[in-house]
């Protein structure tokens, strides 16, 4: 007699089969919200381009979609968040870097252990107290005696600058992850053949690391585009077409979150012009995520 | 003359003293980021504490800024937290087990959802709030600008967070383990359940108290949904309208009189103090935990 004759079949586990149903349609969820997220999206959108032609809405360098005679260029909303984005980056850019380096290859491991959680604890800092910052001591204490009148109380500067800040943990923990990945070999054989520390950094893990780096510098730039009460907190809300960061702009997010805020009657065309905005801003940060992520799965690709 | 105290050449000493150099900068990099830290928090310190009291907690918002307080949106951001817990932590526990315990990595839905979830930590907040604006407050599910929409919203905001986190943690149990308990004839559920998840939840529980000090400071999503920035009474249930601390925050720093500015350092006293006590639990399960194996 085998054994199958002896305990029976083996029962079929129906319960199992159902709780990975339930389970995958847990992770299913994801998959739904991002669904959720373009139909909400697209269905004002397209119904916004009936009314604005898209020409007009990528085309305008004037948006004054509450004014009686309304006009929809985005340009100007599009500057506003390159400039802010790009202040942003001048600062988180080196700093984050910097402190990956030193994280990855100089830092002990007991100043590892005391600077990752400063680190953790400036990327958990809320975006609206770095807002009550940025205008309230940032502006007037620091940016004012520096720049004088031409620096208007609102301004791309400030909320840039401090924006800076809020992106250098995603910069540094990205970059150190890519860094450490490098074999320790590859290390061991730029010392074997007298390296320095300075050249094992610069010449052999930063080119090493390159791919997680730029993963890096990328989600950075989403984050700096997608964010908004910084922005919206210091930056006032002119839709000014210009480059100087000194003055008042307007990005994509503070117009979202100002016009969903304020009385733009739903239906009306700057109701529509939230969503239009947002396809927008999804449609960019959508490709960014996606460039990043690309980068980070090279890395490991290469070294895991 | 032994080669120990033979002069050091010209060449090495340049290359101690930029590597000194490099080693300074570097370092300076994160001094800097820890100077602002400090800055930003002895600036809020110094101008909230003066109006931080017992009444300020207690107290409803007031056009008198001495008498204002923020229990309303206190027990605003209480209510969303509790609701965001109850959502996240079974959907986004078992999203997780699904990606490690059972998805087969080389199909193409199951690279799909993996890819999405990368792709949604990443979507900025307000077009979240987009999402809730239109499918929740009104649209498919229609519940207006109440608690509940309010807790969806940042739900699904974080959601991707506790995935993360919790893919990590699950991932960080050894496969001997599984095989031990399979081999002794327990299911692939009952392994998971009796085996993978017990020793999985302090990294789970980490993931949840980070993705929890997210939500709570989230404010740009509530504003897009609509939730009300003057609310004078606690929320009573998860169908009445709120407001939430940095919401609160938000509302005080846009007047232009000092005395509000003061009144949202005091709520961003309290704000941080939570956040940080949140963060040191985190920090202290992380540790405790680490390396058990």
């Amino acid at each position: 007699m085998d054994a199958v004759a002896v305990f029976g079949e083996p029962r079929k586990r129906r319960g199992e089969q159902v709780i990975k149903g339930l389970l995958f349609l847990a992770a299913l969820l994801s998959v739904l919200t991002t669904a959720g997220i373009v139909f909400s999206l697209l269905e004002e959108t397209i119904s916004f381009f009936g009314d604005v032609s898209v020409t007009e809405f990528l085309g305008g360098t004037e948006w004054y979609p509450l004014f009686a005679e309304p006009t929809f260029g985005v340009v100007p909303l599009v500057t506003g968040t390159l400039l802010v984005s790009g202040v942003a980056l001048l600062v988180a850019v080196p700093i984050g870097l910097g402190a990956a380096v030193y994280l990855a290859e100089y830092a002990s491991p007991r100043v590892r252990r005391t600077v990752k959680p400063v680190l953790e604890l400036l990327a958990g800092v809320p975006t609206i107290v770095f807002g009550y910052f940025a205008l309230l001591f940032f502006t007037p204490e620091v940016l004012k005696p520096l720049f004088g009148e031409p620096l208007q109380g609102f301004n791309a500067l400030s909320a840039g600058a401090i924006m800076g800040f809020m992106i250098v943990p995603t910069i540094a923990s990205v970059s150190e992850d890519a860094m450490s990945a490098v074999p320790t070999s590859l290390r061991e054989g730029a010392y074997g053949l007298g390296s320095t520390k300075l050249q094992v950094s610069t010449r052999v893990v930063f080119p090493a690391a390159l791919s997680g780096i730029v993963a890096s510098f990328v989600l950075g730039a989403s984050r700096a585009i997608g964010e908004t009460m910084i922005v919206l907190i210091a930056a006032g809300l002119q839709p000014n077409f210009t480059a100087d960061p000194r003055k008042s702009v307007e990005t994509m997010t503070t117009f979202i979150a100002a016009t969903a805020k304020g009385d733009a009657a739903v239906g009306s065309t700057a109701y529509k012009a939230i969503f239009a905005v947002g396809t927008l801003l999804f449609v960019l940060t959508f490709v960014m995520n996606m460039i990043s992520i690309r980068f980070v799965r090279k890395y490991r690709q290469v070294y895991e | 003359m032994s080669a120990i105290a033979a002069p050091i050449p010209a060449a090495d000493r340049r290359d101690r003293w930029r590597g000194g150099v490099f080693r300074g900068v570097l370092l300076s990099c994160i001094v800097v980021s820890a100077a602002m830290l400090v800055t930003l928090l002895i600036d809020i310190a110094l101008d909230g504490a003066g109006a931080l009291s017992f009444n300020f907690l207690t107290n409803s918002p007031s056009f008198r800024p001495d008498v204002a307080g923020i229990w309303p949106a206190l027990m605003g951001t209480l209510w969303l937290m509790a609701i965001v817990t109850l959502f996240v932590v079974p959907v986004g526990v078992a999203a997780a087990i699904y990606l490690e315990e059972y998805a087969d990595p080389t199909r193409w839905w199951n690279r799909l959802i993996e890819v999405n979830i990368q792709n949604l930590a990443a979507v900025p907040s307000i077009v979240y709030g987009i999402l809730g604006l239109a499918f929740i407050v009104r649209g498919p599910l229609s519940l207006g600008p109440v608690v509940m929409a309010g807790a969806l919203t940042l739900g699904l905001l974080v959601l991707p967070v506790v995935i993360i986190a919790s893919r990590e943690a699950i991932r960080a149990v050894p496969p001997s383990i599984r095989e031990g308990s399979l081999a002794l004839g327990a299911t692939q559920w009952q392994t998971i359940w009796k085996q993978v998840l017990p020793s999985a939840i302090p990294g789970i529980a980490t993931g949840i108290i980070l993705a929890l000090s997210r939500a709570i400071g989230e404010t740009a999503p509530l504003i897009v949904i609509g939730a009300a920035s003057f609310v004078a009474f606690a929320p009573s249930g998860p169908d009445s309208i709120f407001t939430a601390v940095p919401l609160q925050m938000y509302e005080w720093i846009s007047r232009p009189q000092e005395e509000f500015h003061q009144l949202a350092a005091a709520g961003i006293l309290v704000l941080m103090t939570v956040l940080i006590l949140m963060n040191s639990v985190a920090m202290w399960l992380r540790n405790k935990y680490e390396s058990k194996w």
